[in-house]
């Protein structure tokens, strides 16, 4: 019988099976930030241990980091406090720090794969659920706790219960300005916030082959709302063309280059290769998604009502009601009819040099509306010095937008930018939890091009009708 | 950790699903880079008022659970954010036990609680318990009918027991790692220290064509 891409990866990871039934699996990258980790790197010191590996050790500052000019003070103690601890941290340890003020300091996510730190049949893990983005690249990329964080600080291990596997495949040609935010939000309505927990989604098929690497970032990166910790892409030649680009410093070059892409295109799941799970989705079906609730899942097609409490699939009433009063929303409103306050494009999902050109072909030359506040923040300070290359920002400024500096920002505002009690926002991030963007904040995720769309008109429009451009 | 043997407390009632760790502990708790004074933040955004009282209309806070250290959800507990501060949260807010029923969607089983919360929660001695869907019902249904309701978990047999006036047993699964590790209260990186043997002999005859950026290339 054959293999499954995550099999593949797994294997060569097993330093031995446990007693107990699981795994102590090798770790091969480990990224670090501000908020997860100040406990472990305590936990190092109370105990007199060192880093193990410190050279397979990356870190950078991005959930507390001011996006404004004027970043560098932080104003705030607690988050000034927590960002100078990192900073310690890795000079005590000896871990390499793309800290702010860097020019490759950026959204942990976005910079691993940018510096060439994300490859092909690793294992990676960062204290963030959104690690699953450098599944993307084929590898076995997963979010940890606090605790599992000093485990593999220590061990460079870390004990595994092996995952069931679970093949997502997206068919069919999708129609135009339907993107990979709405591939894996119409996964998340159709399986809900746990239909993966427990598994590794591996997303196949020729729409995904289709995409580009960014464009697969955002759909392994939303796996964990999902419920999986890991969603996996087999490498093609859209990966290896993306490493082998200039300014990836940490990807291999020259003869281990070349050794590591034979290497590589042994991983992808063989034709016979048995899966726990199946799921088939037409994206040529797929109609621009926006969210409605308070969970990934509660998501509509955009010509589609907010539903009844009684008819939406797979949540009690009491969730649905309290979803509904919490957005301010009442059952049969059509989104369309919805305005916004606050449009954010940002975030590990959709805050790459992509998505901030998508973003730009819709503002070119208009307008936000009055009472909009539009915030555009790149994922990196590479992606925004390419941004500024391309001339974006001054299509984004003139269309009345906010151009700030690399970082979390408002998709958890653990920094000053958060929504306002009952504001509402199209956001390109992640997670629409209750007070996620700022206490009492509505959010509602959507694609880029839906969000500078909902910018323009101040209330979200079904962006297959916008204007050819 | 503290080691977990068997826990005799009062059940408090949450009745949502998917509670995503963003509402256990909210981000702006996430600041401390301490370890402790997380409890009387449990649940913030839902448990005060804005002027900082306490609400009045969020379950946890009735009377009734004054004391309690076992906790009844819904389905898909502690799902989204990895943050550990959630489990840290919880225990220093005194909960020892948390309840969450499986369920079964289009012939899947979908899990009582998130994996990381799960993987968190026993590394930090907070026991996770997945019961049947009616199971849970039936301890919503006693803790809604009789103020104090207490039930025994006991560990090493797998077993919650409610007290009177409603007595009932469930047996609950759990994998032999966690429970080891609970019942031992296990430091896990101790344990993994004692195959220090077994990861040096993998790092030397690791692959690098797996891990570029590791050193010995000529070793391929
Ligand atoms: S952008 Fe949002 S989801 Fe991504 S790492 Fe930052 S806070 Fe987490």
């Amino acid at each position: 019988m054959g293999k499954t891409l995550f099999q593949k990866v797994w294997e060569p990871h097993v330093v031995r099976e446990l007693a107990d039934g699981s795994t102590l699996l090798y770790i091969d990258r480990h990224l670090v930030h501000e908020v997860t980790s100040p406990q472990a790197f305590e936990g190092l010191r109370l105990h007199g241990r060192k880093i193990r590996r410190p050279e397979l050790t990356f870190s950078t500052m991005d959930h507390n980091v001011p996006t404004t000019e004027d970043r560098m003070d932080i104003k705030d103690p607690v988050s000034a406090a927590q960002v100078e601890a990192l900073s310690r941290n890795c000079q005590d340890f000896g871990v390499t720090l793309f800290g702010l003020g860097d020019r490759r300091q950026g959204i942990v996510h976005i910079i691993g794969p940018e510096l060439g730190l994300t490859l092909p049949g690793l294992t990676i893990v960062c204290g963030d659920s959104h690690t699953s983005t450098h599944g993307a690249f084929g590898a076995l990329a997963f979010g940890i706790g606090t605790s599992e964080v000093e485990h593999v600080l220590v061990t460079q291990t870390l004990a595994q219960n092996k995952p069931r596997t679970f093949k997502v495949e997206f068919v069919g040609r999708p129609g135009p300005r339907i993107f990979s935010k709405d591939f894996v939000l119409k996964l998340i309505g159709t399986i809900g916030t746990a239909g993966g927990t427990g598994h590794v989604l591996e997303y196949s098929g020729e729409a995904i082959s289709a995409l580009s690497m960014e464009a697969r970032m955002s759909i392994c990166n939303m796996s964990i709302e999902a419920g999986a910790r890991a969603g996996m892409i087999a490498p093609d030649e859209t990966t290896y063309a993306y490493i082998t680009a200039e300014n990836r410093p940490y990807a291999p070059q020259g003869e281990q280059l070349e050794r590591a892409i034979a290497y590589w295109k042994t991983l992808p799941s063989d034709d016979d290769a048995v899966f726990d799970r199946t799921l088939t989705i037409d994206t040529g079906r797929i109609a621009p998604q926006v969210t409605w609730g308070n969970n990934p899942g509660m998501v509509v097609d955009i010509d589609q009502p907010i539903p009844d409490p009684d008819q939406a699939g797979g949540y009690t009433r009491a969730d649905v009601e309290n979803a509904l009063a919490y957005m301010g929303l009442i059952p049969g409103t059509l989104l369309t009819d919805v305005s916004v306050d606050v449009v954010f494009i940002g975030s590990c999902t959709n805050a790459r040099i992509e998505d901030l050109r998508l973003a730009a072909e819709i503002l070119k030359g208009r307008n936000k509306a009055d009472h909009v506040q539009l915030l555009i923040v790149p994922g990196s300070q590479q992606v925004r010095e390419q941004a500024e290359a391309e001339g974006l920002p001054e299509i984004f400024k003139s269309a009345g937008g906010e151009w700030r500096y690399a970082g979390c920002s408002m998709c958890l505002g653990m920094n000053p930018d958060q929504l306002r009690p009952k504001q509402r926002c199209a956001s390109t991030s992640n997670r629409n939890f209750e007070g996620r963007q700022g206490k009492g904040g509505r959010t509602h995720l959507v694609s880029p091009q839906m969000a500078a769309a909902a910018a323009v008109a101040g209330k979200f429009v079904d962006i297959r009708q916008w204007p050819e451009t | 950790m503290e080691p977990f043997s068997t826990h005799t407390g009062i059940i408090a009632t949450l009745n949502r699903s998917n509670v995503d760790t963003d509402q256990i502990i909210p981000k702006q708790f996430l600041k401390s880079i301490k370890r402790t004074g997380y409890g009387p933040n449990a649940f913030f955004d839902w448990r005060y008022t804005d002027d900082g009282r306490p609400n009045k209309d969020f379950e946890l806070n009735d009377p009734r659970f004054a004391g309690r250290s076992i906790l009844a959800v819904r389905n898909n507990f502690g799902c989204g954010s990895s943050r550990e501060h959630a489990v840290w949260a919880l225990f220093q807010d005194g909960y020892r036990v948390i309840i969450a029923p499986w369920k079964e969607v289009n012939g899947e089983r979908v899990p009582g609680f998130a994996d990381i919360f799960r993987n968190n929660a026993t590394k930090n001695g907070l026991l996770t318990v997945e019961l049947s869907e009616e199971e849970v019902e039936q301890i919503f249904l006693a803790v809604a009918g009789n103020e104090g309701q207490k039930a025994t978990v006991d560990l090493a047999s797998q077993k919650i027991t409610l007290l009177e006036p409603n007595p009932m047993v469930c047996s609950f699964d759990i994998d032999k790692g966690s429970k080891k590790q609970l019942l031992e209260g296990l430091d896990d990186i101790e344990l993994t220290l004692q195959f220090e043997g077994d990861i040096t002999r993998f790092e030397n005859e690791y692959d690098p064509m797996l891990s570029p950026a590791s050193p010995p290339l000529d070793k391929a």
